[in-house]
């Protein structure tokens, strides 16, 4: 069984009149601890897919089956378990509450999924060390630079052990060295066992990712897997 | 999430726009404020009118002639037909009820007075001397009237402060003659003075003994009896003992009205309440204008953070955990609003207090917990249509939204 499986999905939006065939006659499979580079010119459906892969977004025809099951069927409260408890989100814009501190920001999965304080704090103190931002746990995001912001919308997305990491052009608002070091610490994070996927535009991201899903208009162009040696 | 955390969640959020959030909170403090202030001053002068009349003496029972059943208000403003007028013989017979003090017949009717050149109408009130006891009036200079049986009485007269002021001046008044009517009678003391008490301006009356104002005003009838009784408790029995000797008197019919303090009190009591709950609802309006405001002011917020909303449902938030943030919110303001509303409102009472030193204007406690739950309520159900446009929003768009 693969962790995730994309049967037929359609995802059409409706402009006025217009019809927009954002994502058409998806399939799309990926196992666990995979590393998925999608890429693809600008309105190909990336981000549609990324949503629709975290239960942001439903598709309008198809199946998506996580972990074996069938999660387009879930009530909204199922899919926001779901949501909270195997998918971590991150993305271009950062999107870190600004009146929240850093370790704030890190603890709000936890906080809205229920954990007790204490857990949270020892988890959040750990995170901070892994992260390299235990100097800066008390600093708002309008305190920090962008490397250190994403770090800690990516420290904030994985602090709830996601199986899978949804990360939508995560270096596309930092300069090339931030955007270095955050790719590393996202392939760290696959490197022990988290499943990754990413947008991106990078070419040399894609490079290093195992497997590049090319999309255009909508549709799979290219799924490269790498060559077994 | 965690109440704690909902709460904690909440209030950061309200704290982030500052200047939203103390606006809202001003209205709701406005609204309680005036709540609280309103119900001070109407139960203020509930609680001034009671204890006027409690001071009255309450174990005062008056008998009116004819039946009505009004039992309520009614000084000089009792119209009820007179089947068989009182007399002093019934006063007399009253007075040998068992848990009757004292009584005093009252004799009333407008006349001429006059002295040295001096000439105006008064108000005269034939009694007896257990009237100072019965009405606890006070006399200033002399005497008050002589104790002479209830059927005979000299030309005597007392008479009020103001009357005295204005009849004499600067002049002694004690045994200075006075002509009222076609009669002559001698000054023998005047009260101190006091004001309104049970309908007549005790300041402006002549009082003279009751046969012979009978005389005067060519009448054998009594225009009320004022009865105490021993104590309050008594007060039960006085009344039966009263209609039964009436009821004996009078043929076998029940032709008289008794009238209470408790009755009297207890009309001003109810009108004096009813008008501070009238009040304290127009408390309330200003209470439901405010809801209003937290209706808009937090539609701004939702709309001002749809993007946090957005991120919010992708970290894993159910519809439920970001309608009750929302809600927390409107209520964290609702009652932050009361307690500063409740701090202006007791300011105003004790500024009223000072002002109005008479009138023990103590905001009752009915109405702050009223104006407390109005406005947690308010602001809860207020708070209930932007708290669900909140939870409805879409993840992607409101991601999308730019802050
Ligand atoms: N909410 C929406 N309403 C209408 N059209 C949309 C919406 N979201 C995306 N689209 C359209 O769907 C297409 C795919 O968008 P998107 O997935 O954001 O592309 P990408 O991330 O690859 O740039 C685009 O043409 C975009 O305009
Ligand atoms: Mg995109």
């Amino acid at each position: 069984m693969a962790q995730v499986e994309l049967a037929g999905i359609e995802r059409i939006f409706h402009l006025g009149d217009a019809e927009v065939h954002a994502l058409r006659a998806i399939d799309l499979t990926i196992e666990a601890g995979e590393y998925v580079a999608v890429m693809g010119p600008s309105g190909s459906g990336k981000s549609t897919l990324l949503n629709l892969l975290g239960l942001l977004d439903l598709p309008d025809q198809g199946t998506y089956r996580l972990e074996g099951r069938d999660v387009t069927s879930l009530g909204p409260d199922q899919q926001a378990a779901v949501r909270s408890g195997r998918i971590g989100f991150v993305f271009q814009s950062f999107h870190l509450i600004s009146r929240l501190s850093a370790a704030e920001n890190i603890a709000l999965p936890m906080t809205l999924a229920g954990i007790p304080p204490e857990t949270r704090d020892a988890r959040v103190r750990q995170a901070l060390i892994d992260f390299g931002l235990d100097a800066r746990a008390d600093h708002r995001p309008d305190q920090l630079s962008g490397g250190q912001r994403q770090r800690v919308a990516i420290a904030r997305a994985t602090i709830m052990q996601p199986a899978i990491l949804l990360a939508d052009e995560p270096t596309g608002n930092l300069d090339r060295a931030t955007g270095h070091e955050v790719t590393r610490l996202l392939e760290d994070l696959n490197t022990r066992g988290t499943t990754l996927i990413v947008v991106t535009h990078d070419p040399a991201m894609g490079e290093r990712a195992r497997r590049r899903v090319l999309m255009e208009d909508g549709a799979i162009r290219r799924d490269e897997r790498p060559t077994p040696p | 999430m965690r109440l704690l955390d909902t709460v904690r969640f909440a209030a950061g959020a309200a704290l982030g726009a500052p200047l939203r959030t103390a606006l809202m909170a001003l209205a709701m403090a406005i609204g309680v404020a005036a709540v609280v202030i309103l119900t001070a001053l109407g139960d203020g002068a509930r609680r001034y009118v009671v204890g006027e009349f409690n001071s009255l003496g309450s174990n005062l029972v008056i008998v009116l002639p004819g039946r009505t059943e009004t039992g309520g208000l009614g000084i000089g403003g009792l119209s009820a037909t007179t089947p068989r007028d009182l007399t002093l013989e019934d006063a007399a017979a009253l007075l040998r009820a068992p848990g009757v003090v004292r009584i005093a017949p009252l004799v009333v009717g407008d006349a001429e007075i006059s002295t040295a050149g001096r000439l105006r109408s008064v108000f005269v009130v034939g009694t007896h001397a257990d009237f100072r006891q019965v009405r606890q009036v006070n006399v200033a200079q002399g005497r008050f009237l002589p104790d002479e049986g209830l059927r005979h009485g000299g030309n005597w007269a007392v008479i009020g402060a103001t009357l005295r002021e204005q009849m004499f001046g600067a002049a002694p008044a004690l045994g200075a003659h006075l002509r009222i009517g076609d009669r002559r009678f001698r000054v023998i003391g005047v009260l101190e003075a006091s004001g309104q008490g049970l309908g007549m301006d005790m300041d402006e009356l002549v009082l003279i003994p009751a046969p012979v104002a009978q005389a005067m005003f060519d009448t054998n009838t009594l225009f009320r009896i004022l009865v105490e009784a021993r104590d309050r408790n008594a007060i039960p029995t006085v009344k039966r003992e009263i209609e039964r000797i009436l009821r004996a008197r009078h043929d076998g019919e029940s032709d008289v009205t008794l009238l209470t303090q408790d009755a009297v009190l207890g009309t001003f009591d109810r009108i004096l309440s009813a008008l501070t709950l009238a009040v304290a609802g127009i408390g309330a309006i200003s209470l439901a204008v405010a809801g209003i405001l937290v209706m808009n002011v937090m539609l701004v917020a939702v709309a001002q953070r749809t993007s946090e909303i957005g991120l919010l449902k992708a970290l894993g938030a159910s519809a439920a955990i970001i309608r009750r943030s929302f809600l927390v919110e409107a209520a964290l303001l609702s009652l932050a609003g009361a307690a500063g509303g409740l701090l202006i409102g007791y300011a105003g009472a004790a500024a009223l207090r000072v002002a109005l030193p008479d009138l023990p204007a103590d905001p009752p406690a009915w109405a702050v917990l009223a104006g407390l739950a109005t406005a947690l309520i308010t602001g809860i159900v207020f708070g209930v249509l932007p708290a669900r446009r909140a939870a409805r929003l879409d993840p992607v768009e409101a991601l999308a939204k730019r802050h």
